[in-house]
């Protein structure tokens, strides 16, 4: 308990930056499960892939921390577009391979769930056996930097300095730390923009509603579906830089737990609510700091799932409801 | 209000009240479904329930079959309160529906479709089925006993082994009653059974309905567009618009009732201004 | 309303014999009929013969079918596991439609009260063991089904998986579960050793029996994994006689409609809370079962047995083959375990392998290899009694 005390700013700060994290990735569940009621299973691996792109670029760059801000930033940038480009297309990928076919013969939602897992599982292994994959091409060596330790961690080297902002109940916040919770909230304010004011963005909602009335009034269901699965890869993928500027490594299976994770934060939030989304992160991340600071750090999942069970049998639509999706059939 | 004027008619089939809804209201968000709606049903009688889309008639069923529960009023069967009682629960108390859009056991054949619904009686636990008990086999072949005959009844014993998913339109709508049947009821409550026939189906659905009635003894309380079929076959007919009941009397009446012709056209036939919108047909 | 003409059976019945085979998603209605028409001697010696073989599976060494790199017992017993927790994730899935992503948390259950209470705080007897885990493991599907499976259907599938995070980190944390390091001397079942049998070995096309590779009847022990095979074998052939009971009569028929459409189910009588709350109490009952056998097989347990990828498989196990059919789930639960046993070779590849084939399986077969066909086997049922009709009216 007094650790709690203690230690509260920091707890309170560190669960709201990986909250911010959650709700991004979160963003991809909610979306998909608003337009297709479907639990994109392998919504972690877009996460996962945008993480690497991220890794890749600062070891293509090579640049060492400490260097000119504005060499920084750039780089920085680099990532993220690449790490949003990735996971988007990733994103993009597993519709076209797990999920239109099953859409077009509108199968039961358990075979996509399959197909998904399915998916997940190759992508993940991908990864994990990218030095083979590379050899196949005899491209080994030349990609040694990038492929190599395959089934280990991969660290992130950050070119922005970690520096301390402001310092309040003994916990100094930083600029990474800071960085982080803002950029989430932005691009939810943002991604709650485009949904609402957008043409996509009305498509996706009327489709959410009604998909059959949604195809009525000419609104190209399969467009908005690759719309919604791009999105969500994107946030994902800026998801991916946050995330590791932060925790700093990533590995071919860390997608999982993370996603795992994210997903429950969409439901907490009410599943297909954007706005839940991020409250749910928050939510999720706070709630596994304090849980852990309460009864041991390794109980921190445990906090989690249990914060999900409660929360599901007492509010089963979430803490927002579902706004996306269709209300209780 | 005029359309309360309409006095108890007499009654062709003159049974105590089976069914009664009394002063029941049912509130929807801002939307009044049901406001303050009382009919009986009486033993013995076919009842049509009629009124413009929207009217209110499927939620009547729901708050029936306890699928909503009413804001205020009360249902009674057969003199009791239905109450809080369970969906289950009354269908074994011998209310039956089926339902506007088919919601059959797709993957299940026909067969299996109304013995779900003969089941509705039957007591047999997981130790019974397991060692076959006595119970168990005679509950199944009861079971199947009056599934086949109710089948039958219906012209369907010749597809009780398709999967319902694959019958055909008619056959459906048809399976729906069966297994309503299957569950004993003394009430039958059909939700538009003749929606997407054509005459001679009507035709053929109209002598049903009848049929079981008098051959099978049930009360039968039925909602349908079609004004020819209801006003055929039902010995009384309640209106329902904007979820209130406007008319209620032997069909001749109410066909003839202004408040009823107003409703069905929207015109303002009296002095009601509430019909400023219309009630497609 | 005179549409209804007897059913025209669109197949050919040529195609229908043909298709009886190895060819996967054979017809089984065939089959059925096949079997039900042989004389009933004839019908009984065929299966007496399915089951010895499976029985004698082990032993036989079939050159293609043996795992060469693993002991074959051993990837039997692995096998028939698989089966059994895939039936009984049947019930739950496949007949009532329940999605449980969290399945492997009754498995661990199963396994922890064996190793707990037969090795680590306590030492009861095997006989004892194995009831104790199956009532607690049911307790706990019934305190999990109660208050969860009101929620919706598909938040059932993250809660349940949820639950069974807990149940393996719980496990992980507690010191009197054995915590990261496991449990071990878990008790095996009691031996009653009678006699030995050999093996087979196969030189070309001929068997020969092999006098110095044997497995000693009903030891069991540690390095010979046969009869552990068998004892799992044997509880399978329980199961199925359970299940295909169930499955026969009120309670199978009500799973079946809860899962088709729970409104019109409850509206035609069903109690579908209670009817779901059992098929989740009898998943677990399987579940733990199973649990409990693989502990007394492993001899030790940890944390590490019970990951979520293990439920997710399960789920595989039961999809792949066709939810709802058991001899579908058993062909997909063979699939699923036997698989990368038998490439162990690839042992890097296997899981990249197994998740396009679940990809390609999902697209190219969403029904399953071998969906329900419940229209084919009625009307098996239909001609028996329309031929019994006929029989009496003669008489
Ligand atoms: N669960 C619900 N939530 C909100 N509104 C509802 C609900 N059920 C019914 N309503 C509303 O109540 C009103 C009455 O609907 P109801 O289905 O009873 O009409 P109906 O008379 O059966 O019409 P129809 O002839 O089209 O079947 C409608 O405006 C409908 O939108
Ligand atoms: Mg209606």
């Amino acid at each position: 308990m007094s650790f709690l005390i203690d230690n509260f700013v920091e707890l309170t700060v560190t669960g709201l930056v990986l909250g911010a994290v959650y709700g991004l990735v979160a963003l991809g569940y909610t979306l998909v499960y608003g337009v297709l009621q479907l639990i994109n299973f392998a919504h972690s691996e877009v996460w996962m892939f945008g993480s690497f792109a991220a890794v890749w670029v600062t070891v293509a760059l090579g640049v060492a921390p400490g260097s000119a801000l504005p060499v920084v930033i750039g780089v920085l940038l680099l990532a993220l577009l690449a790490a949003m480009t990735v996971s988007g297309g990733v994103a993009l990928l597993l519709e076209r391979v797990a999920y239109r076919r099953l859409i077009r013969l509108d199968a039961p939602k358990l075979v996509a769930l399959i197909s998904a897992i399915g998916a997940s599982f190759a992508l993940a292994e991908i990864m994990g056996l990218r030095d083979r994959v590379a050899g196949w091409f005899g491209l080994r060596d030349t990609l040694d930097p990038y492929v190599r330790s395959a089934r280990d961690n991969t660290r992130f080297q950050n070119p922005l300095e970690t520096e301390g902002v402001f310092t309040v109940g003994g916990y100094t916040v930083s600029n990474v730390d800071i960085i982080i919770i803002v950029s989430a909230i932005l691009m939810m304010v943002a991604l709650d923009q485009f949904i609402r004011r957008t043409r996509t963005g009305r498509g996706i909602r009327a489709v959410a509603q009604d998909s059959e009335a949604a195809a009525l009034m000419g609104v190209n269901r399969n467009r908005i579906i690759r719309a919604t699965f791009l999105v969500g890869g994107i946030m994902a993928g800026a998801a991916a830089l946050l995330y590791l500027m932060r925790f700093g490594v990533t590995r071919w299976n860390a997608g999982f737990l993370l996603g795992v994770k994210a997903f429950t934060a969409a439901v907490l939030g009410g599943i297909g609510n954007v706005r839940g989304a991020l409250l749910g992160g928050f939510i999720l991340g706070l709630a596994e700091n304090y849980g852990s600071a309460l009864i041991g750090s390794e109980w921190r999942d445990v906090v989690a799932f249990l914060l999900l069970v409660v929360i599901l049998l007492f509010r089963p639509t979430g803490l927002l409801g579902e706004s996306l999706g269709r209300a209780r059939a | 209000m005029p359309s309360t004027s309409v006095s108890e008619q007499p009654v062709t089939r003159n049974g105590a009240a089976l069914l009664s809804l009394d002063d029941v209201s049912i509130q929807f968000g801002g939307l009044k479904a049901l406001d303050g709606v009382s009919f009986d049903v009486r033993e013995g009688e076919i009842l049509g329930l009629i009124g413009p889309n929207g009217a209110g008639k499927t939620t009547c069923f729901n708050v029936m079959t306890g699928v909503y529960q009413p804001t205020s009023g009360e249902v009674r069967f057969a003199g009791e309160p239905l109450g809080r009682r369970k969906r289950f629960a009354i269908t074994r108390l011998g209310i039956a529906r089926t339902f506007q859009n088919i919601r059959l056991f797709g993957n299940m054949t026909a067969l299996e479709n109304v013995l779900v619904g003969a089941d509705a009686h039957h007591r047999t636990n997981v130790i019974d089925a397991l060692v076959r008990s006595p119970r168990h086999r005679r509950e199944e072949r009861e079971g199947e006993e009056t599934a086949r005959e109710v089948m039958k009844f219906l012209g369907l014993e010749r597809r009780a082994d398709e999967l319902a998913r694959n019958l055909s339109y008619g056959e459906q709508r048809r399976l729906e009653i069966a297994r309503a049947m299957a569950t004993k009821p003394r009430l039958l409550c059909l939700d538009e059974p003749a929606a997407g026939f054509n005459p001679a189906e009507k035709a053929q659905l109209m002598d049903l309905i009848r049929r079981i009635r008098d051959v099978r003894g049930l009360t039968v309380l039925l909602i349908e567009h079609d004004m020819g079929l209801v006003m055929g076959v039902s010995d009384r007919v309640a209106v329902l618009e904007f979820g209130r009941k406007i008319a209620e009397g032997a069909p001749v009446d109410v066909r003839n009732d202004p408040a009823v012709i107003a409703a069905y056209l929207g015109t303002e036939a009296d002095d009601a201004g509430e019909f400023d919108q219309e009630g497609d047909l | 309303m005179t549409e209804g003409k007897a059913s025209p059976d669109t197949e050919p019945a040529s195609a229908r014999s043909m298709a009886w085979g190895p060819r996967l998603g054979w017809d089984r209605g065939a089959l059925a009929r096949r079997v039900t028409a042989l004389p009933r001697p004839v019908k009984w010696a065929l299966i007496g013969l399915v089951v010895v073989l499976l029985y004698a599976l082990p032993l036989l060494e079939i050159p293609i079918v043996s795992t060469p790199d693993t002991d074959f017992g051993g990837v039997l017993f692995t096998v028939a596991s698989y089966v059994l927790v895939a039936l009984g994730l049947n019930i739950v899935l496949g007949y009532a439609g329940l999605l449980d992503l969290g399945y492997v948390g009754f498995y661990a259950i199963g396994a922890y009260t064996v190793a707990v209470l037969g090795s680590l705080q306590a030492q009861l007897s095997w006989w004892l063991l194995i009831p104790l885990a199956v009532v607690l493991t049911t307790i706990s599907g019934i305190l999990l089904g109660a208050p969860t499976l009101r929620v919706r259907g598909d938040y059932l599938a993250i809660v349940t998986l949820g639950f069974g995070e807990i149940i393996r980190l719980t496990a992980l944390n507690t010191e009197w579960l054995g915590a990261a390091k496991g449990i071990t001397g878990v008790p095996r079942p009691p031996s009653v050793e009678l006699f030995e049998v050999p093996h087979l070995k196969w030189e070309g096309a001929t068997a020969v029996v092999d006098l110095d590779d044997t497995t000693r009847f009903l030891f069991f022990g540690v390095a010979d994994q046969t009869p552990y095979y068998w004892l799992t074998l044997t509880v399978i052939f329980l199961v199925l006689g359970a299940d295909r009971m169930l499955r026969l009569s009120r309670i199978g028929r009500g799973w079946e409609a809860t899962r088709e459409d729970e409104d019109a189910a409850e509206l035609m009588g069903v109690p579908t809370f209670k009817f779901k709350l059992l098929a989740f109490a009898c998943g677990a009952f399987i579940g733990g079962l199973s649990g409990a056998l693989f502990a007394s097989r492993q001899g030790f347990i940890n944390p590490e047995s019970f990951l979520l990828l293990l439920s997710i498989l399960f789920v595989a196990a039961v999809v792949v083959g066709g939810a709802g059919n058991r001899w579908g789930v058993i062909l997909g639960a063979v699939v699923v375990a036997y698989l990368p046993e038998r490439f162990r070779g690839f042992e890097e590849w296997r899981l990249l392998v197994f998740g396009l084939a679940l990809l390609l399986l999902a697209n190219f077969r969403p029904q399953g290899l071998i969906p329900p066909r419940r229209a084919k086997r009625a009307q098996a049922v239909d001609e028996q009694l329309e031929a019994l009709e006929e029989g009496t009216a003669r008489a």
